[in-house]
């Protein structure tokens, strides 16, 4: 077991945490505000970021391809409001139905990185970037019927934001806050991300996740002792695939809207950045890490928006966001490459 | 063995078809895809040198196309004109894609293997850099000379910086007439004579030693060639070149969408290399100027046909955006082999 130390990443990202709640509480922002926003944004975005974590551990690298999992969760979605679902079942049936779709996906796009092996990051990525548009095509000609996901003139075709108000918008944002003084920490949200993380380290503990991790550190001789690679790699992909469809479904509830079209077009780029701020650098990732990076990421999230406006330059809080996220990325694959070239 | 790659007839038979249902006058697609050669040709002659040293496609010539764009920032900002404007934007661009040339080739160095995804990576930082720069550090930390090009708050430059001293400049050069389709033939000779150029440099002592290091980077070094120089040198090439791609389309534009101008240049350029026929192993000046062909004219005819078959334009702008993506995840899926 490697001792755990920091990383320039984690250093900088703490140094600029620091900095902005200075600026914060000198503009007088309120910071338990601030952290209820982070808790809720933590489970928004975090179901996203551990989804990586099957792929990332079997070998596959970052699974830039996310957008295939996330529009079979958008599809679950369309579904449950078509059909009128309301509350926390609602949300649950959404999350039900993206798993035939994301188990099929999964298993297309599982055997499709197999054939690329070593090149799954760039091939994931415009393999998810085309199943947008394929998805594109079919978001505008799909029979959905609920009128309120419909363009209100014509009535054909999805509109790009359907509002989930009425069905289950914050619905899991809203299940057991408990208010500590100034602080709302959403408990229910919480637990069900805590109940998620649970599921994900206890496969990682049976048999074929064991195999999952023995494929991503050494496929040849994960070979030799009778793991079959291939089968490994795939059920790693459908596992990462449904894990993502849910990821959007938290998502979509917590924002309130469903974003169709071209919206998840960039989602897998932040969430990649979590991960590796988390401390995995391209080996193998526990839960608590994608924890810990999404924890990071998003507080600065939140906490850069209000400076940015106090600051009259409200783009700057995008824009640093942007860097954030692909310095972060490029650092990582910087020093993986470094690491490999050590290692001759 | 090499196998016969059908992507380019897949190409003329999806153009054939959509030009068929589009109703577009051919004479009307040919005036328009003249337009795009001139436009984008030299911007996908920028991607073969990096395929042909081992590197797949450079996804960081966007980095290329915003060094042009600081050139022209600059210009108008100093109220440079025509010429003499256009000369300082290209001294200025080129200085700055040599310096970016040489750090994206180090950092490449560094993740041999991966550097698709790395210049993807790379191209984005560096949008964030550009635009931090100009949306906040100008009228902030640089002063700026020209107040028009500024917003109103006094911070940042305007989305739209009308380059009206430098449009055109060089495309009213020998404008002949060709029955109903006006050619820029002096713009058409410079794409090509960049085509010949590279495909001449391919020959000398630098381009053999470009394919000795695209056939194998071990293999190159055995034969006492330092590998990790020519990659970089083939990326500065690559961003140098990608610099004046740039300078050509925006000049034909007019107009300087400051902070999303360069966004997608990569895309469609690759998308058209590869419709040409190239691989992302293999790649040549050919299959760059077909592929600019083939794919400008699927893209010119695709939402009218969208229109006229589904009675829905949105359809056919959906699917030109697919056979973008698609060409190129077509093309990653497909070349499997070495690595």
């Amino acid at each position: 077991m490697k001792t755990p130390h920091l990383q320039i990443p984690q250093v900088f990202i703490l140094g600029m945490l620091a900095v902005l709640m200075a600026m914060a509480f000198w503009a007088g922002i309120p910071l338990s505000g601030i952290m209820g926003d982070s808790l809720v944004r933590l489970v928004m975005n975090g179901v996203l970021v551990v989804s990586m974590i099957p792929m990332l551990n079997a070998g596959l690298g970052v699974n830039f391809g996310l957008p295939v999992g996330i529009c079979a969760g958008l599809l679950g979605l369309c579904l449950a409001v078509n059909l009128r679902l309301t509350g926390l079942s609602g949300l649950f049936a959404a999350m039900a139905f993206s798993v035939p779709g994301g188990v099929l996906l999964g298993y297309l796009y599982g055997r499709l990185l197999h054939r690329v092996r070593g090149r799954e990051e760039i091939a994931g990525t415009f393999v998810g970037f085309s199943f947008i548009s394929v998805m594109n095509l079919f978001w505008a000609v799909a029979p959905f019927t609920n009128p309120s996901m419909l363009w209100p003139i014509g009535g054909k075709g999805l509109r790009p934001v359907i509002g989930l108000k009425g069905y289950f918008a914050k619905v899991l944002n809203h299940a057991w806050v408990v208010h500590l003084g100034d602080l709302a920490v959403p408990v229910g949200m919480l637990a069900f991300f805590a109940v998620l993380c649970l599921g994900l380290y206890a496969f990682f503990r049976t048999k074929t996740g064991a195999a999952v991790n023995a494929v991503g550190e050494n496929e040849v001789f994960a070979g030799l002792s009778g793991v079959n690679v291939r089968r490994i790699r795939i059920a790693a992909v459908i596992l990462s695939t449904v894990l993502a469809a849910w990821g959007i479904c938290v998502y979509a509830q917590s924002y309130g809207f469903i974003e169709l079209y071209s919206a998840p077009l960039m989602m897998a780029f932040p969430a990649a950045s979590a991960i590796f701020l988390g401390g995995s650098l391209g080996h193998r990732t526990a839960v608590v890490q994608a924890v810990i990076g999404t924890f990071l990421f998003q507080t600065t999230y939140v906490i850069s928006g209000p400076i940015a406006n106090a600051l009259l330059v409200p783009e700057v809080a995008e824009i640093l966001r942007m860097i954030l996220t692909n310095a972060i990325i490029l650092y990582a694959m910087l020093y993986e490459g470094r690491r490999r070239r050590a290692q001759g | 063995m090499r196998r016969v790659n059908a992507v380019p007839a897949v190409f003329l038979v999806l153009s054939g078809v959509a030009l068929y249902y589009s109703d577009l006058s051919p004479a009307f697609v040919a005036g328009e895809v003249v337009t795009r050669f001139i436009r984008d040709g030299v911007m996908v002659l920028a991607l073969v040198v990096p395929v042909t040293a081992g590197m797949g496609l450079n996804f960081a010539v966007t980095v290329g196309a915003l060094a042009a764009q600081v050139g022209m920032v600059l210009a108008v900002d100093w109220g440079l004109q025509g010429g003499t404007g256009l000369l300082a934007i290209t001294a200025m661009g080129l200085a700055l894609s040599l310096v970016f040339g040489c750090i994206i080739g180090a950092v490449l160095n560094l993740v041999r293997g991966k550097e698709m995804i790395a210049t993807m990576i790379i191209g984005f930082l560096a949008t964030g850099l550009y635009q931090l720069v100009f949306m906040v550090g100008y009228g902030t930390f640089i002063k700026p000379t020209n107040r028009e090009m500024m917003l109103s708050r006094g911070i940042g430059i305007r989305n739209m910086v009308d380059l009206e001293p430098f449009r055109n400049i060089m495309d009213r050069l020998w404008v002949v007439q060709a029955g109903p389709v006006e050619i820029p033939l002096f713009m058409v000779l410079v794409v090509l004579a960049f085509a010949c150029v590279i495909a001449y440099l391919m020959n000398t002592p630098l381009g053999q030693q470009f394919k000795a290091v695209g056939e194998g980077y071990e293999k190159a070094r055995m034969l006492g060639i330092d590998a990790d120089a020519v990659r970089v040198k083939a990326i500065v090439l690559s961003t140098v070149l990608a610099c004046l791609g740039h300078i050509i389309f925006t000049q034909n534009i007019g107009m300087l969408n400051v902070y999303t101008a360069h966004m997608n240049t990569d895309i469609f350029a690759c998308a058209a290399l590869l419709a040409g026929g190239a691989s992302i192993l293999r790649a040549h000046v050919g299959h760059a100027l077909l592929g600019v062909l083939l794919f400008h004219s699927l893209f010119i005819v695709s939402p009218q046909a969208g229109q006229n078959i589904f009675a829905n334009a949105a359809l056919g702008e959906y699917f030109r955006t697919f056979v973008a993506y698609g060409t190129i995840a077509f093309a990653l899926v497909m070349s499997t082999g070495k690595r």
